[in-house]
This record gives structure tokens, sequence and C-alpha cells, in this order.
């Protein structure tokens, strides 16, 4: 009875150690400065299927390099100003996998940058003992709608993305729409001004130089 | 049934543990510099949990490889909510795990920087941070959540749907908040806009009649006309 328990031990134990293999998916918005070079490393085991996805949120044109390269140095992935892309692959390797972003292309404007890199399946909720049996069909329902579920959840990350994207535009126009028409109004009257005291100054003159040459 | 459960305690708590430490060794990791901030922005509703581990490592010259960092060497993590203001500021060892709640819908800010001020400990080189950030649903501990309410696999299960269709509609809500937002927005560039060109078309107007009499009072004045 204590063998039992203590193999049941050992088996929960390298079952833990075989879940860790597969690790859960990172998902992060970060900013990118002007001239900047953003990278992020990931060890991977061989034969993992991997998916990349990337999307701009804010930020001049909206888009950025991206490159991803295997162990080797190998680039996977070369893209260059891409607003959004995913990519997919299998490790072919074990070891660590690097994706960078890139603004080096742009002077001025600093880029946030939305990236999900998922590495593997989602480890499973409850690592039982009953992995023999098949699972109930309650059991498959439910994971059935927990897949549609964060199907569902994804596209609604993609669809505050853009309309995260839609308001930084907006917000924009609305800054430059009212800076230019305090600007226009500055620059209507001073050159109305000008024209009307560059006209009188041409009349003033001609008379003076008229009286001089007179006497 | 009772026996099977006193034996399972244990067990979870091993199994427990180790997905917690392992769960550390491979997550995404990136390189700060000595003095370098690196922020991150996380765009959540309202009552939202968020859950961040990290790892530090620093270059070893010696052997060429990266070593768990020094004791004294700890970030700093500083969390800013949508009004800018600081929710969370404290600073943590070489491995931490910070958690913050959202109260207000909008894009929060985690900010990492490394204490470090002894320039000599970095040596020029980079600090590696592992990061994991879980938000809302993700950041859930299932086996924690089964132990403590002595739930089934199939009642695990059904609160795990029912946390992700609570994600999905506190996300909503916020989608519409956010909406109405947009719509504020653009209605009011589309009122500058419309105000705008009536008012230019009144100045021009008036510039023009103002130049007009202004220059023909001047030529009169100066009997050219």
């Amino acid at each position: 009875n204590m063998m039992y328990g203590s193999l049941r031990v050992l088996l929960q134990v390298l079952w833990a150690q075989l879940l860790c293999g597969w690790v859960l998916g990172s998902e992060l918005t970060f900013e990118l400065p002007d001239n900047a070079k953003q990278c992020f490393y990931e060890d991977i085991i061989m034969g993992t299927k991997c998916t990349l996805e990337f999307q701009v949120v804010t930020g001049g044109h909206y888009d950025v390099d991206c490159r991803l390269e295997d162990p080797d140095g190998t680039t996977l992935y070369k893209e260059m100003k891409k607003q959004y892309d995913s990519f997919t692959f299998t490790a072919a390797k074990n070891g660590t996998y690097k994706f960078c972003f890139s603004n080096e292309f742009s002077t001025f404007t600093h880029k946030t940058v939305y990236f999900d890199f998922q590495v593997g399946d989602d480890p499973p909720l409850f690592p039982n003992e009953n992995r023999v049996t098949a699972l109930t069909q309650m059991e498959s329902a439910c994971v059935s709608i927990h897949e549609a579920l964060k199907s569902v959840i994804d596209y609604q990350t993609h669809f505050r993305l853009r309309e995260a994207q839609g308001r930084s535009r907006a917000e924009d126009l609305n800054t430059r729409v009212a800076f230019w028409s305090i600007g226009e109004a500055i620059i209507l009257l001073v050159v109305s001004i000008s024209q009307v005291v560059l006209l009188r100054s041409f009349f003033s003159d001609k008379k003076t130089t008229t009286t001089r040459v007179g006497s | 049934m009772v026996i099977v459960r006193e034996r399972e305690g244990p067990c979870l708590f091993s199994v427990l543990l180790l997905n917690v430490l392992c769960s550390f060794v491979s997550a995404l990791y990136f390189h700060i510099g000595e003095t370098e901030k690196k922020c991150f922005i996380e765009e959540i509703p309202d009552e939202t949990m968020i859950i961040g581990n990290y790892r530090t490592q620093l270059y070893d010259k010696q052997t060429a490889e990266y070593l768990p960092a020094t004791q004294g060497l700890g970030m700093f993590v500083e969390v800013k909510d949508p009004d800018d203001k600081v929710i969370l500021s404290r600073q943590y060892g070489s491995e931490g795990r910070f958690t913050f709640t959202s109260h207000t819908p909008g894009e929060h800010q985690i900010c990492l920087h490394s204490n470090s001020s002894k320039f000599s400990l970095f040596a020029g080189g980079m600090l590696r941070v592992h990061l994991d950030i879980q938000v809302g649903e993700h950041a859930n501990n299932y086996a924690e959540i089964a132990a403590k309410d002595k739930l089934t696999e199939l009642q695990l299960r059904v609160r795990q749907l029912v946390e992700q269709v609570d994600q999905i509609q506190k996300e909503q809500n916020y989608q519409r908040y956010r909406e109405e937002r947009f719509r504020q927005t653009s209605e009011s560039t589309n009122q500058r806009v419309l105000w705008w060109s009536i008012v230019q078309t009144l100045i021009l107007v008036a510039i023009g009649i103002w130049q007009m009499r202004h220059l023909k009072s001047f030529f009169e004045a100066k009997k050219l006309v």
C-alpha cells in the first residue's frame, strides 16, 4: 500500500514534469522607442508547434520590422514594415529561439507593439490519474466549449487592438484639426494685415521720392 | 473515498509546487540594461486581476553564462492605472511575483527597472529577465481552486468555463465604454471641422471687406482716386 502510494506520487511528479514541457503562451504589449530594437527569447523543445502573432497598436504608420531566428541563427521569418502578421512553425531544434521587433527605420515616432507567442498546447486543467480512460461526453463538451471561448477571447483581443488603433488615429486627427484651425486663423490675419501695410508703404515711398526729385 | 482524499492532499501539493517551480523555467525572457526601464501595457476592463512573475539572471564573465542574480540585486516594479495614478510601487528581490486588481478600465502600465546602484555589478553586461504576465482568467490557479473547494474534474472544467465567460462579458462592457469615447472624439472632430469652416469663411469675407474699405479711404486721402 505504501509502495503503491509512493508510486502514485512519483507518477504524478513525472506527469507534472511532462506538463512543464507544455508552456503557456506569452502575450505582451510594450513600447518600442524610435530607432530601437527589442528582442525576446524563449527556450523551445523540438517538435513543439509555435505561433507568433504581432500587431502594431499606436504610432506613426503603424508598422514595424519583425524577425524570428532559430537557435543556430537561421532566419525563419523576416518581414519589414508590417502592420499585422501571424506566423506558425514547428520547432526543428531544441534551443533558444529569438524574435526581434525593430523600429530603427523611424526617426521620431515611438510605437506600441502587441505580440502573442504561443508555444505548444495549453496544459491540461487537472493532472489526474485517470488519463487512461477516455473523456466522458460532458467532459469533451466542456473541452470544445473551452476551445470555442478561447477563440472568442482571441477575436476580442484583436478587435480591441483594432479599436485602439482607430481611436488613436481619431484622437490624432482631432488635435491636428484644432492646431490647424488656430494656425490658419493666425496666418490669415497676419497675411492680410501685412498685405495692406505693404501696399501702403509702396504708395508712401513713391510720394516722398517725387517730392525729393521735385525740389 | 476518504482514504483517497487523504492521499491526494500531499500529492496535489507536490504537483502544485512543481508546476509553480517549473513554470518559471521556460518563460519568455529579454535583456535589460542597468538604468533601463522596460514598460508593458495591459489594456484591461475593471475588476480584473493580473499576476506577474519574473526571475532575473546576471551574466557571469567567468563562466560566460547567465547565473541567478545575487541577493542584493532586485527589481523595482511600478504599476500605473489609466489616470496615471500609481497603484503599485514596490521593490522585489531577484525573483518576484506581483499582483494587482484593476479598479478602472483602461490602459495600465507595468514598468520594471533594476535597483542596482553598484555599477560594477552589471560589468557592462545585461540583466536577463524572465517575465510572465497572466491576465484575468489565466491568473486563476485551478489546481488550488479544486483543492480548496474539493471539485471533481467536471465541476472544475465548468468553473473554468464560467470564469472565461465572465472575462468575455467584462471585456464587452469595456468595449462599449471605449466605443462611446471613440464616438465622442469623432463627433468632436466633426463639430470642430464644421465650426472652423464657418469661421474661416466669415474671417475671409470680413478681412476682404476691411482691406477694400481701408485701401479706398487711404487712396482717397492720397488723392489718387
